[in-house]
């Protein structure tokens, strides 16, 4: 725009480029056998995470509604992709298209969900995304472990009682087998592949933000009652933002399941949304480089402590805390403004209070 | 000023508006919550080009008649016309399309936002392009973004707020958050635009160089604006029509000087005389 840039796309650019080095040096690393085992296994869930984090950050920090059900969204991603890619086997012999096929096809069943939760529940006010999308993971949870897929040559086979009465001809396949979760996953999800959704999740969001839809929903999270006296529709902003959240989280789940060869339901339940959330917290609400870098961080830490065995869960809740604390005593945050001189004038208060708005 | 002439509503218009279809004509207007009337019997038109004053006492509902205009409480009774064209059923959003803005006593603006983005929110519905265009950075999204940022610098322009557009709104002074509100509402391309307290918690100075800035505000964009407004000097000075409200009712319409002149509304802001 006019030969400069404006802030917030600098600081995009500098997020396409901190995952490129990151990217660039970890596969160096891993050329050279540097790389521990249990951190190569690692990579591909640490890039769903980051996608996890950036894409709950648009309805957490940019939207400001808060979701726990994300891990809902990643769970239809995910079974809804292995389905794909197995039935895919013979019709596309490329692992590479089948894996894009899988995501996308992820994508699209998580923003069709995010699209029947969100219609009825954005038009309210209040917490009730919260209650809704928190039974809404718990729901996908139990459905999946009693959902019964299989494949053969005349196609999709669905059940909700068990895998024989599929009635699959000769050389059919079960895909999903109840609670037994996706068995025989092709483990397609190259830390390549992760790499490159990682961008295209961080592409979406930040290009949505600085749009003229991303304005408007970050005028419905500032003030939903001046959105409105300006003529901006609070539930279709809403829904644009919650839909593309949960298409991302799909994408995401679907790059996760990909690199296991069994995926059960119990790994997208309450627990994962609040480790996402977490990320989302620490790393700060709408500060898509904080998600990222929490993300990593705090997938690769419990990997790290593991030499505090039994204590590891307590170590983690500790560092945690800790740097809760110190990130928010203000004499830190005093050093930090220090440090980083290149801060937008009048932004060092950091809070974002209105004044004389008292209702 | 133009001289105001009555019409046979029982209110008083411009004599330069009267060819032209009033921005705004209400009437029978009422709003109830539960048992309490808060707004009753207002019938009010206000010229194409007016600049108009709604004064009364503290609690006298002035800004739930904003509020009714703007459809943020829906009217118990009574039918409200913009532009000739009946308002009944429309949202607070669909007003605003349809041509009133608004800004509002307690200030609300997108605080963590820069003072530019506010504008071009403000530009929403002027400003368009396709979502997808913007996730991938079509030409249009180029264009109409350029267009965005040009129209955002010069409606700031008004209040020579420019060298400000890159600021947070919430880190502005008082005074500057005030104007921030009217250049958003503005930026929405009303035929009416509403300001309740414009004035509240400036300084003599500011407050007479808003007075020149509403006036420039109105001979420039041809709109008509309404304003509630305790200052006495700004209402007398600026507005043509000025409509006393009391207890939610009408007590007096007139000009400056029929309402400085007007026992009933002595009587209201003042209270009654005593007897002997």
């Amino acid at each position: 725009m006019s030969g400069k840039l404006s802030r917030a796309s600098l600081n995009g650019f500098l997020n396409y480029g901190l995952v490129a080095a990151v990217f660039l040096i970890v596969q160096a690393m891993r050329a050279g056998g540097h790389v521990s085992n249990s951190l190569n296994g690692q990579l591909v869930p640490i890039c769903a995470y980051i996608c996890m984090a950036v894409s709950l950050n648009l309805t957490v920090g940019v939207l400001g509604e808060l979701s726990l059900g994300h891990a809902g969204f990643m769970g239809v991603g995910a079974f809804s992709g292995v389905v794909a890619a197995v039935s895919l086997t013979n019709v596309v012999p490329s692992a590479g298209l089948r894996l894009l096929a899988a995501i996308l096809v992820g994508g699209i069943l998580a923003g069709i969900a995010g699209f029947l939760v969100g219609v009825p529940v954005l038009r309210l006010r209040g917490d009730y995304l919260a209650i809704v999308t928190l039974a809404f993971g718990e729901i996908i949870k139990n459905i999946v472990n009693c959902l019964y897929v299989g494949v053969d040559s005349s196609g999709l086979h669905i059940g909700m009682t068990n895998s024989n009465a599929l009635g699959l001809a000769e050389g059919g396949k079960v895909i999903m087998n109840g609670p037994m979760g996706a068995t025989g996953v092709p483990k397609l999800s190259t830390f390549f592949a992760g790499f490159l959704l990682v961008l295209f999740t961080l592409a979406v969001v930040q290009n949505l933000v600085q749009s003229r839809a991303g304005r408007a929903i970050m005028a419905i999270r500032d003030n939903r009652i001046a959105a409105e006296s300006v003529g901006i529709s609070i539930t279709r902003y809403k829904l644009t933002a919650f839909i593309t959240s949960a298409i991302l989280a799909g994408m995401a789940g679907a790059l996760f399941a990909m690199n296991y060869s069994t995926v059960v339901a119990k790994k997208f339940d309450f627990n994962t949304s609040i480790l996402v959330l977490v990320f989302v917290v620490l790393g700060g609400m709408g500060n898509i480089r904080g998600s990222i870098i929490a993300a990593t961080v705090l997938t690769i830490l419990p990997e790290l402590l593991r030499a505090f065995s039994d204590y590891r869960m307590l170590v983690y809740a500790i560092v945690l805390i800790l740097v809760m604390l110190t990130t928010n005593n203000p004499q830190f945050r005093g050093l930090v403004a220090r440090l980083l001189p290149h801060r937008r004038e009048g932004d060092s208060d950091g809070s974002g209070k209105e004044v004389g708005s008292h209702e | 000023m133009s001289k105001m002439v009555p019409l046979p509503t029982n209110s008083i218009i411009p004599e330069r508006d009267l060819d032209k279809i009033p921005v705004l004509e209400t009437r029978h207007l009422g709003i109830d919550f539960g048992g309490l009337t808060a707004v009753d019997e207002f019938n009010l038109t206000i010229g194409r080009t007016e600049i108009a004053g709604l004064i009364g006492p503290n609690g006298a509902g002035k800004t739930t008649v904003f509020n009714l205009l703007t459809k943020v409480y829906q009217p118990t009774r009574g039918t409200i016309l913009l532009d000739g064209k009946e308002t009944s059923g429309m949202s607070t959003v669909q007003v605003n399309q349809a041509g009133i803005a608004r800004t509002f006593q307690n200030i609300r603006l997108f605080s963590s936002l820069t003072v530019e983005e506010n504008v071009k929110i403000g530009l929403h519905n002027q400003v368009k392009y396709r979502t997808v265009s913007g996730l991938l950075r079509l030409p249009s999204y180029w264009n109409q973004e350029k267009i965005a940022h040009e129209r955002a610098l010069e409606l700031l322009s008004i209040f020579n707020m420019e060298d400000l557009a890159g600021h947070r709104a919430g880190s502005l002074p008082y005074g500057a958050q005030r104007r921030l509100e009217i250049v958003r509402a503005l930026a929405t391309n009303p035929s009416l635009l509403l300001l309740d307290e414009p004035a509240a918690g400036m300084n003599p100075s500011e407050t007479a160089e808003l007075m020149e800035n509403i006036t420039k505000i109105r001979d420039t964009f041809q709109i008509a604006i309404m304003l509630i407004e305790h200052d006495m000097n700004l209402v007398m000075g600026i507005c043509e029509g000025i409509c006393v409200l009391n207890y939610g009712r009408i007590i007096a319409k007139g000009t400056a000087d029929e309402i400085k002149r007007n026992p009933v509304v002595i009587e209201a802001y003042l209270g009654k005389k005593k007897e002997g």
